[in-house]
């Protein structure tokens, strides 16, 4: 689904990626982990062009992201992005935040998106804030609403950048449960995250990004209890 | 009734009164000009608004492209020379050359000239309001905006602005109040401001203090009122923020 080759990304003088090739596939749930600065969370903002590879490629069902001829906008309608700041629009009630974007983009009526959106709402029992403004809301439920916002585009793939990094430590939970109800699905998911215990549980893949590049790439059971690579045994020894 | 017809026979009453602005119509000068300020200052706001959003939303573009593209520099120059211009030279200065210079030969009216001065000296001024505004909004806004697909213009238009108008309510509105006042000066093309009507009742009686007392109490309503539909709005636009 998602093939990157030799990816690159420098700030100033700062290699961050430094050609990292990888595969996703259709209905992986991916959890990126490594050390702070390893470039995991750089890598994830290459996917959608948020940040701008140096070099290397981005191929996303047969067609290259990174290219100046693709339509990014149409692109990143199909992937998904939550945030670790939730980044909700805070002039916007929780109803208007989930329906702006499939309605600006005529993806569907304003009616349609409301209906949407209040069925996702009611699944995550939040149907009671549609009107609410996000300011009202406790970050766990910020989260949530993020991620449905992110659901409204009806995305092929979704991207967790950091979902509970921000979150106070009782509303991790919650938004963790929503995400392990998504990966039940069949969502296709790229999570980088510190959550272990997520990882463990809902991943396929767990993948260590260290300098830049992908060091391990196993099932979570192989990751975990049998770690090959000198830099993640390191790693694992000091976060588990 | 005596006291009444006592009043009436006073020399406050017939001299700085009844001379000043009832004899003759001359509270015209003052209703006339009142309408004549109120008009430049509208449609100056208008243009102001207009020109400062879009010069703002250049210079910001231009400013977070990491390598902007030819147009985009050229047209963000021409927006860092018209700020540089208008707001190193004195407004009266522009509408002296605006009159008689760049519309000396097609006369588009008095009023038509200090619209297009006063506009585009506002409009200066409101661009850098805006510039603040726009980066005061959190840089993920602008992320989460597109990584829902939206386009740039669209994200600017429906996601940043109304946050960033919301943060610059204040300052935006004591733009406005500086817009009323500085419009003062249009006497001096002949336009017959409100400044300008309580001097040609001043001309005609010779009795200075009324008029000019006259004038500045109105300006000074104007800016009150100016000053609490400001806050009225923000108080409005505000809602969003109550937790």
């Amino acid at each position: 689904m998602i093939e990157v080759k030799g990816l690159k990304k420098k700030f100033g003088k700062v290699t961050v990626l430094d050609g990292l090739d990888i595969t996703i596939n259709k209905g992986d749930k991916m959890v990126l982990v490594g050390p702070s600065g390893c470039g995991k969370s750089t890598f994830l903002r290459c996917l959608n062009q948020l940040e701008v590879p140096d070099g290397g490629e981005i191929w996303f069902d047969g067609q290259l992201v990174n290219s100046p001829k693709t339509d990014i906008n149409a692109v990143r309608r199909r992937m998904g992005m939550v945030f670790q700041h939730f980044n909700l629009f805070p002039h916007l009630t929780v109803k208007q935040n989930i329906t702006l974007a499939p309605v600006m983009q005529k993806l569907k009526t304003q009616a349609q998106a409301d209906e949407q959106a209040m069925q996702l709402l009611e699944r995550i029992g939040l149907a009671d804030k549609a009107d609410a403004y996000p300011n009202t809301l406790s970050g766990g439920q910020k989260q949530r609403i993020a991620i449905v916002r992110a659901l409204a585009m009806d995305p092929d793939v979704l991207l967790f950048d950091e979902p509970t990094s921000a979150l106070d430590p009782e509303m991790v939970g919650e938004v963790l449960q929503l995400m392990k109800e998504l990966a039940a699905s069949g969502m296709t998911m790229v999570v980088v995250t510190h959550e272990m215990g997520f990882a463990r549980e809902v991943a396929n893949r767990v993948v260590f990004i260290n300098e830049g590049m992908v060091q391990e790439d196993e099932p979570p059971e192989e990751f975990f209890s049998n770690p090959k690579n000198p830099r993640l045994q390191e790693f694992l020894s000091k976060v588990l | 009734m005596g006291l009444l017809q006592s009043f009436f026979e006073s020399d406050f009453w017939q001299i700085h009164i009844y001379t000043n602005f009832i004899a003759e119509d001359r509270w015209k000068y003052l209703t006339d000009g009142l309408k004549v300020t109120i008009i430049i200052t509208l449609a100056a706001l208008v243009i102001g608004i207009v020109l400062g959003a879009l010069v703002a939303v250049v210079r910001v573009t231009h400013d977070k492209a990491g390598r902007p593209g030819l147009g985009l520099r050229l047209l963000n120059a021409v927006c860092q020379f018209y700020l540089t211009v208008i707001r190193g030279t004195p407004v009266m200065v522009q509408l002296l050359i605006m009159y008689f210079v760049v519309f000396a030969t097609v006369d588009p009216g008095k009023l038509a000239v200090a619209i297009i001065a006063f506009g585009i000296n506002s409009g200066a001024y409101v661009a850098e309001i805006f510039r603040s505004g726009i980066m005061s909004v959190d840089p993920g806004q602008m992320e989460a905006g597109r990584s829902l697909g939206l386009n740039y213009a669209q994200v600017m238009t429906r996601i940043i602005m109304p946050q960033a108008v919301k943060n610059i309510l204040p300052t935006l509105n004591n733009e406005f109040i500086a817009l009323v006042k500085e419009t003062a000066v249009v006497g001096y093309i002949a336009l017959g401001d409100l400044t300008r009507g309580g001097d040609q009742i001043r001309s005609q009686t010779w009795d200075a203090f009324p008029p000019l007392l006259a004038v500045a109490l109105i300006y000074l309503a104007i800016v009150m009122l100016l000053e609490k539909l400001g806050k009225i709005v923000e108080r409005r636009l505000a809602q969003s923020d109550r937790s």
